[in-house]
């Protein structure tokens, strides 16, 4: 087969790949080989670029149960026989080209990855970045992605009940969506992802296979370019209603008979290759598949387009020969297509035939070795002038203005209620969501048992572009913050690695401090990284979009009752935990008031992850001598946005005029320093002492009640704040 | 007091629906739809929420001729006692065994949110020991809930008692800020003319435990346990 560059380019392979696999295979590829090589050595699938530095990761830990990678999403022990499995998998690219249906495809290859281990979807976050929203363009984004999220979780059934958003400019036309979910069950009804057993059937269940979604895993690994709207095709739709049956079907398999089956894998990128042949390699056994045998929804499909379709809600059930009858006649009982299409081989090879013709015989171990590239990162120079700059040379926040700029900041679109985005998600139904979207932490609890689980997701790109390594860092601490202000320890994480084209040094560089400082973080504040995915080649025309490692924090709380959320109760006194009220001008480097004030970020971000464990355990323990009512984390916005936060909630004002202002108001107000939280509490004296006695700085700004919101000069009426907060997003979402 | 629960492919609130039957110690069974079921005299039927068969074509549209609901119009007909909630009350309708029609919300979105709702009729079992007037604590989650019917059939059901609740504030006051999805006269809920089938947007069943913030809606399965005089 003649192989020039316009085929290698549509399999995004290089010359050097190519020539890496001639080697390897000693012989030329057909076309459903090169096909199915270019789709698992794509980065979406092998992970080429940001596999060699995964190894940084802390993976262990009291809660861990699966190994990173090992299988479709990471495992932790939630004590008494429960289990949690979640994951966050990114669907950008897809995104945005057709916001509805990349995002909902998105949800819906993520639920696929939590159903696959036996375990029931209980909660669907999601982690959203856009442009600004003064663009059209960027706004039509935004309106399609949340439509398309809760087009797909709302239909299926799983609440969608936490995750973030942030807007910057360079995430015009590079909108990023990465989904979470966890799944809840019996740790005897942990299913495993492989191809055990030589002589099983393959038995391939749900959609019909289409020409939808061919070379999703390579358009997902190259930048988005003027032309890739030719791409369309390569963006799937999906059938929520189909996904709800397989959803059904396979929990049910998983927790009545699992006996019957060996392994349960889905349909993701690269679709049936990636599926078979990660199922055959777990297993260390060969697949056949008779490409004759799938049904299809399309006429005159190619073995190459059977192969590589990304047709949605399809799994691949390898049942116990004896058992198949049963398996297939339990499929059919929930109205859903199964058909067997190959057999689990003892020879390591994926073999794919059509009919009696052989199309492929590549050994397994060719096809899930990709070349790996440890990126070769040169930390680019400019951020030398950008770290140093001098904030305190900037003119501090006149007392007289700190009102109004309270009122702007939130009103300002990455500050402002996100309720106009989960209002249109069902968060509740499956009646366990005890803390409701719009604090923290969304906390579900777990029927039968006193436990609760806890889930947020966090990430400030504005801090890694400041410094990778340290707001990686930031970004743990945040998203573990706001899980503990719940009550709830972190467990585990899960990453979605979203950096632009690791090909250029300096994109490579944030990758790898990133990972770096996400690894340090994890492993101070033990929360270890049980799963992840990397998206690279984020990459509109204007460049690359701000380092953005979106985590995922899943923590455990033993009594899903005692879950706080961020309103306190009138009478409660509000107490700062983590640091001195006043701050100095360094801690606005990053911060939304820099950004929304001078359109620039600039300074150096900083994190004392020893501090933030110590406060972290601090409010836990408050939490367990239940002498909080409501807890807080600060963030964007800092101290001034954070108790607005918490006094809007209650609908309470609160009298914190006499917080005294430090050298600088404005940092003291919206300065950005992490290892903060704000607690409520009947018992201020309790608190105070308690957090002396760990040697943690604690102040008392004052009791909740009033219809004024007063903290240092700011003084405003507490329905004007709530007013600018609640309507922020809507006002500007009102616009075409 | 026995309570089935009718499961059709895209229902997702029958669990919630038996767990909140359980909070009130009601024990329930589901039924896929295509079982062969045979309903007692004195046994509520459920139509849960979700979207059955994706909402496509229209929603309850297709779920209508699904072998389950010819036993559930007899048991209606009977007598019997049927409650329709979210996408159920859109079957109900589409089934011809309740009036008028569920749109899409004014504001063209899906809504989850707590809504307040006044019962306005006493004519029937599920509401008959309600408080007529004060605001129940419901969420509402949908995107097409918003009612409609000709003027004729709004009047008919102001007229003979038939409507069982309406979108309102906290302390029961019916106001056009309170409607969610823009029914007509608010009306969240209807009932047939016997009072024994009532079909209702709000989802009585979220509203079940202190824990998940309210327990309002248990106020619809007591009412019916102590109209129809059973024990538990």
């Amino acid at each position: 087969m003649p192989v020039d560059d316009l085929v290698l380019q549509q399999v995004a392979m290089s010359r050097s790949e190519y020539e890496r696999l001639l080697d390897m295979l000693d012989r030329e590829p057909t076309e459903v080989e090169l096909g199915m090589v270019g789709a698992l050595w794509s980065e979406h699938c092998g992970y080429k670029h940001s596999k060699p530095l995964f190894k940084h990761f802390p993976s262990t830990g009291d809660y861990v149960l699966t190994k990173t990678g090992e299988e479709n999403a990471g495992a932790i022990d939630l004590g008494d026989g429960w289990v949690a499995v979640f994951k966050m998998e990114s669907h950008n690219h897809p995104s945005a080209l057709e916001p509805y249906e990349g995002a909902a495809t998105g949800v819906g290859g993520i639920l696929r990855d939590i159903f696959a281990m036996g375990m029931r979807p209980v909660a669907l976050l999601d982690s959203l970045r856009f442009g600004p929203l003064s663009d059209q363009r960027n706004r039509r984004l935004f309106r399609g992605v949340v439509a398309g999220i809760g087009g797909y979780g709302n239909c299926i059934g799983v609440p969608t009940v936490g995750g973030e958003v942030q807007m910057h400019p360079a995430y015009s036309g590079n909108p990023l969506v990465n989904a979470m979910c966890v799944g809840v069950g019996r740790r005897e009804h942990l299913l495993s992802a492989s191809a055990s057993g030589v002589g099983n059937p393959l038995v391939l269940v749900g959609a019909d296979t289409g020409v939808d979604g061919i070379h999703g895993a390579t358009f997902a690994s190259v930048e988005l370019s003027e032309g890739s709207d030719a791409h369309r095709p390569a963006v799937q739709v999906g059938n929520p209603f189909l996904e709800k049956l397989l959803m059904e079907a396979c929990c049910e398999l998983a927790e009545q008979h699992k006996d019957w089956i060996e392994g349960l894998q889905d349909l993701g990128a690269a679709g049936l290759t990636s599926s078979a042949v990660e199922a055959a390699n777990r297993a260390g056994t060969g697949i056949e598949i008779d490409v004759a045998l799938v049904p299809r929804r399309a006429q005159h499909m190619t073995p190459y387009q059977v192969m590589l379709s990304e047709s949605q809600e399809r799994m691949l059930v390898i049942p116990k020969r004896e058992h198949l009858d049963e398996v297939l006649a339990h499929f059919r009982r929930w109205e859903i297509r199964a058909d067997v299409i190959g057999t689990v081989t003892d020879d390591q090879m994926a073999t794919i035939r059509d009919g009696d013709q052989v199309v492929a015989r590549i050994p397994v171990r060719v096809l899930v070795d990709p070349p790996q590239y440890p990126p070769e990162g040169v930390r680019p120079s400019s951020l030398d002038a950008l770290q140093a700059e001098d904030l305190a040379a900037q003119p501090d926040l006149e007392p007289s203005e700190a009102s109004s700029m309270l009122l702007r900041l939130l009103a300002s679109e990455n500050i402002s209620s996100r309720r106009w985005i989960y209002r249109q998600y069902d968060h509740q139904v499956q009646n366990n969501t005890v803390v409701r979207p719009g604090g923290d932490a969304a906390v579900i609890r777990i029927k039968h048992s006193t436990k609760g689980v806890a889930a947020a997701t966090d990430c400030n790109g504005r801090m890694l572009a400041l410094d990778p390594r340290t707001g990686a860092a930031m970004a743990v601490a945040e998203a573990c913050r706001n899980v503990v202000a719940t009550g709830a320890k972190p467990a585990a994480l899960t990453d979605c690695l979203n950096f632009g084209n690791p090909e250029k040094p300096d994109v490579a560089w944030q990758l790898e401090e990133a990972i770096l400082g996400l690894s340090e973080a994890a492993r101070v504040l033990e929360a270890p990284v049980i799963s992840g995915n990397a998206s690279l080649y984020n990459e509109a025309p204007t460049g690359s979009i701000l380092p953005t490692p979106s985590i995922g924090v899943v923590g455990l709380i033993e009594d899903a009752r005692t879950a706080l959320t961020i309103a306190p109760e009138p009478g409660d006194t509000v107490i700062l935990l983590g640091a001195e009220v006043a701050q100095e001008a360094a801690t606005l480097a990053g911060s939304e008031y820099q950004w929304l004030t001078r359109e620039r970020i600039a300074g150096m971000p900083r994190i004392d992850l020893g501090l933030e464990s110590r406060v972290q355990r601090l409010v836990l323990d408050l939490h367990e001598r239940a002498l909080l009512t409501a807890a807080h984390d600060l963030a964007d916005g800092g101290l001034a946005v954070a108790l607005a936060e918490m006094c809007i909630a209650a609908g309470e004002g609160i009298d914190a005029s006499d917080t005294a202002a430090g050298a600088r108001l404005d940092a003291t107000l919206f300065g950005e320093e992490p290892s903060r939280f704000l607690v409520a509490t009947a018992n201020p004296q309790a608190v105070l002492e308690f957090a002396a006695g760990h040697n943690i700085p604690a102040v008392a700004l004052g009791v909740v009640g009033g219809d004024r919101l007063r903290v240092g000069p700011v003084d405003v009426a507490l329905a004007a704040a709530a007013h600018e907060w609640g309507e922020g997003l809507d006002r500007v979402l009102a616009k075409i | 007091m026995r309570a089935t629960v009718v499961v059709f492919p895209g229902t997702w609130s029958d669990n919630d629906c038996v767990w909140a039957l359980g909070q009130c110690g009601i024990e329930a069974r589901k039924v896929w739809h295509t079982d062969e079921v045979t309903f007692d005299r004195d046994e509520l039927v459920v139509l849960p929420g979700g979207f059955s068969y994706g909402d496509y074509l229209r929603t309850g549209a297709i779920a209508r001729f699904s072998p389950v609901m010819e036993a559930v119009a007899r048991h209606a007909e009977a007598g019997g006692l049927v409650i329709g909630i979210c996408n159920g009350f859109q079957i109900l309708c589409e089934s011809g065994l309740l009036p008028g029609v569920l749109m899409r919300n004014e504001s063209l979105q899906f809504r989850c949110q707590d809504a307040y709702l006044v019962p306005v009729s006493q004519a029937s079992p599920f509401t008959a020991h309600l408080e007529v007037g004060r605001g129940y604590l419901m969420p509402v989650s949908h995107g097409e809930g918003r009612y409609v019917a000709d003027e004729s059939t709004i009047a008919m059901l102001d007229d003979t008692d038939r409507v069982a609740f309406r979108y309102a504030e906290a302390d029961g006051t019916v106001t056009a800020d309170a409607n969610p999805n823009g029914s007509m006269n608010n009306i969240a809920g209807i009932l047939n003319e016997r009072g024994n089938v009532l079909g209702m947007m709000p989802h009585p069943e979220r509203a079940c435990e202190p824990l998940l913030g309210n327990e309002d809606g248990n106020a619809i399965w007591l009412s019916v346990l102590e109209a129809v005089g059973a024990k538990v």
